[in-house]
């Protein structure tokens, strides 16, 4: 790795960059707050991933929405035994705000971050919010990079007391434009420091094998844990909308097309046709074939050079991830013993 | 140049309310190009202020006159015995002229009838894109000549981030993305190497974040007493 390991042989300790050194395919889920002060729809999703996943991604007002913050539920999320990745976004905090909350997260004992630009806040409930976008999310990469090895603030003020230690993350989108750019970008992520890089979803296996061949050339493997990112898709409709209208998500019509013969027993029918209960049915089919989907996508990552592990990404499915973490045979997870990092 | 659009009609005459007696200011350099407050643009609003009042059977005196730069003591003070006569001034300048006769004629009430909407460029007729955010401290340097803090919707330093899909920025498909055309730019130009280098956080003091700004240079002033 290119940051200096510590002297007890960890940059932070946490159960995530443990797995990923000792070699095991790691697991990541990722956990969305609640749009309210809820702590127990956090208890809750947290009992679906404990034991499934080696921790999980707290998103930081996910599509610019105001939910619960990150660090908030992440407190909740330690409690229940489960290990968080804080997100962080630029959208929201400039570098005083973003240095002090992760003062604050690793205090009451976070380890990993994910540092990440963050949507347009135009796509969320307050479209007529400022932005902040003071550092961007390569800047905080590195920024936080300095906090823990060097020991300094942005400013390049020294600590006063113990710094904080994060395993530090970043996202990669493969398949967004200009795409010939992507590994460079990757490449100047983990130049800033990121120890590990978390994808969009993938659902397109040969272009994402034609990405990792660039990014092995580069030697980006070897300095950096890839972790790809999977999620089930709940229907064909789903599937379609993800190709048309997210950018950077390839669907192939594979895809779309094993998705749609899922519900091949109601094809044809128009909505006033369906009972309810053949509604349900044909839901429940295509969730199982979108686990399954997901499962093999696991499957043929674990095989792809470079790939480290899979960030299985269930947003508001919580209770899909057991599943794909059984069926793609990564269960149990490692045990890994806690270790104290000191400064 | 500065870029600005008019206020709706309704908008202006809610600002002007019981004013009996309006002056209405052109402004004759950046928001005659952009035809939102020449001496044309003037004299209609005058006009439609006018026929306006009257047939709402309330007639107000409503004149215009046109400044060849509000933003300029010299220019304002031509105008000084018009203003003076007003009741209220309605600014067509951009939003410093609109401070510069709210400064400069301080017994005056004035009001904007544009909204100043950025530094740009007309790209084609009837079109204005935004090209420079006033930041303070120039880096057209590394990106090209395409400034990625007013281009990019997150004015990124090391972008491009995710959003970007066939050339546009995700919040809208109109919208160009700046690090699309920066990367296409350099790449052109074989200089992709500069995109390689992590640029560190920037120094926002010099922009609006640093307060009010202000430049004074010595050399140019003109000093009262000499010695």
């Amino acid at each position: 790795m290119t940051a200096e390991i510590h002297s007890n042989g960890y940059l932070a300790g946490s159960t995530l960059e443990r797995v990923l050194r000792a070699g095991h395919f790691a697991v990541t889920g990722e956990l969305g707050p609640p749009q309210s002060s809820d702590g127990q729809v956090i208890r809750e999703k947290a009992a679906l991933l404990r034991g499934y996943c080696d921790a999980v991604n707290i998103t930081d007002n996910q599509t610019a929405i105001v939910r619960m913050s990150s660090i908030g539920a992440g407190t909740i999320v330690v409690q229940e035994g489960l290990e968080p990745v804080i997100q962080m976004t630029c959208r929201d905090r400039n570098r005083l705000a973003i240095q002090s909350d992760l003062m604050g997260a690793y205090a009451i004992g976070m380890r990993n971050l994910l540092c990440l630009t963050g949507d347009h806040q135009r796509f969320g409930n307050h479209p007529g919010a400022k932005n902040v976008f003071d550092i961007d999310s390569l800047q905080m990469v590195r920024m936080v990079s300095e906090m823990r090895d060097d020991c300094i603030f942005q400013c390049g003020d020294k600590f006063k007391g113990p710094e904080p230690r994060f395993f530090i993350g970043a996202a990669a989108a493969p398949f967004a434009d200009p795409i010939d750019f992507r590994p460079y970008r990757l490449a100047k992520k983990v130049a800033a420091g990121a120890n590990f890089i978390q994808t969009q979803l993938v659902y397109d296996i040969p272009a994402f094998k034609e990405y990792m061949a660039k990014v092995r050339d580069l030697g980006l493997h070897e300095k950096t844990f890839i972790l790809a990112g999977v999620g089930p898709l709940k229907s064909p409709g789903m599937a379609r909308y993800m190709k048309n209208n997210v950018p950077g998500i390839l669907v192939p019509d594979e895809i779309i097309d094993r998705m749609t013969a899922a519900g091949g027993a109601w094809a044809g029918k128009s909505k006033d046709e369906l009972t309810p209960e053949d509604k349900r049915a044909r839901a429940n089919a295509w969730k199982e074939a979108g686990i399954q989907i997901c499962i093999d996508l696991v499957q043929e990552m674990r095989e792809i050079e470079g790939v480290s592990g899979v960030h299985i990404m269930a947003i508001e499915w919580e209770e899909a991830v057991k599943p794909i973490v059984e069926g793609a045979d990564l269960f149990p997870r490692p045990q890994i013993k806690q270790v104290e990092v000191t400064s | 140049m500065i870029i600005a659009e008019q206020k709706k009609l309704n908008e202006i005459k809610g600002l002007i309310g019981d004013a009996e007696n309006v002056l209405v200011v052109g402004c004759g350099t950046c928001v005659t190009v952009c035809f939102a407050g020449g001496a044309k643009e003037a004299a209609i609003v005058a006009s439609s202020l006018r026929m306006s009042s009257k047939l709402e059977g309330n007639p107000k005196a409503v004149r215009d006159v046109t400044v060849q730069r509000q933003c300029e003591w010299e220019y304002l003070d031509q105008i000084e015995d018009q203003v003076k006569e007003a009741d209220l001034i309605l600014s067509l300048g951009c939003g410093i002229g609109v401070q510069a006769i709210a400064e400069h004629f301080p017994e005056s009430w004035v009001v904007p009838g544009l909204n100043t909407s950025f530094l740009g460029i007309p790209e084609e007729q009837g079109v204005w894109t935004e090209r420079c955010a006033a930041c303070g401290n120039c880096i057209l340097d590394l990106t090209g000549g395409i400034c990625p803090i007013a281009r990019c919707s997150k004015s990124l330093l090391n972008g491009p981030c995710g959003g970007s899909e066939q050339g546009h920025c995700e919040i809208n498909p109109d919208v160009p993305c700046a690090w699309q055309l920066i990367y296409d730019r350099l790449n052109g130009m074989g200089k992709l190497h500069v995109l390689l280098e992590v640029q560190p956080p920037k120094d926002w003091s010099t922009s609006r974040d640093g307060g009010p700004r202000k430049i004074v240079r010595p050399d140019l002033r003109l000093l009262e007493e000499e010695g």
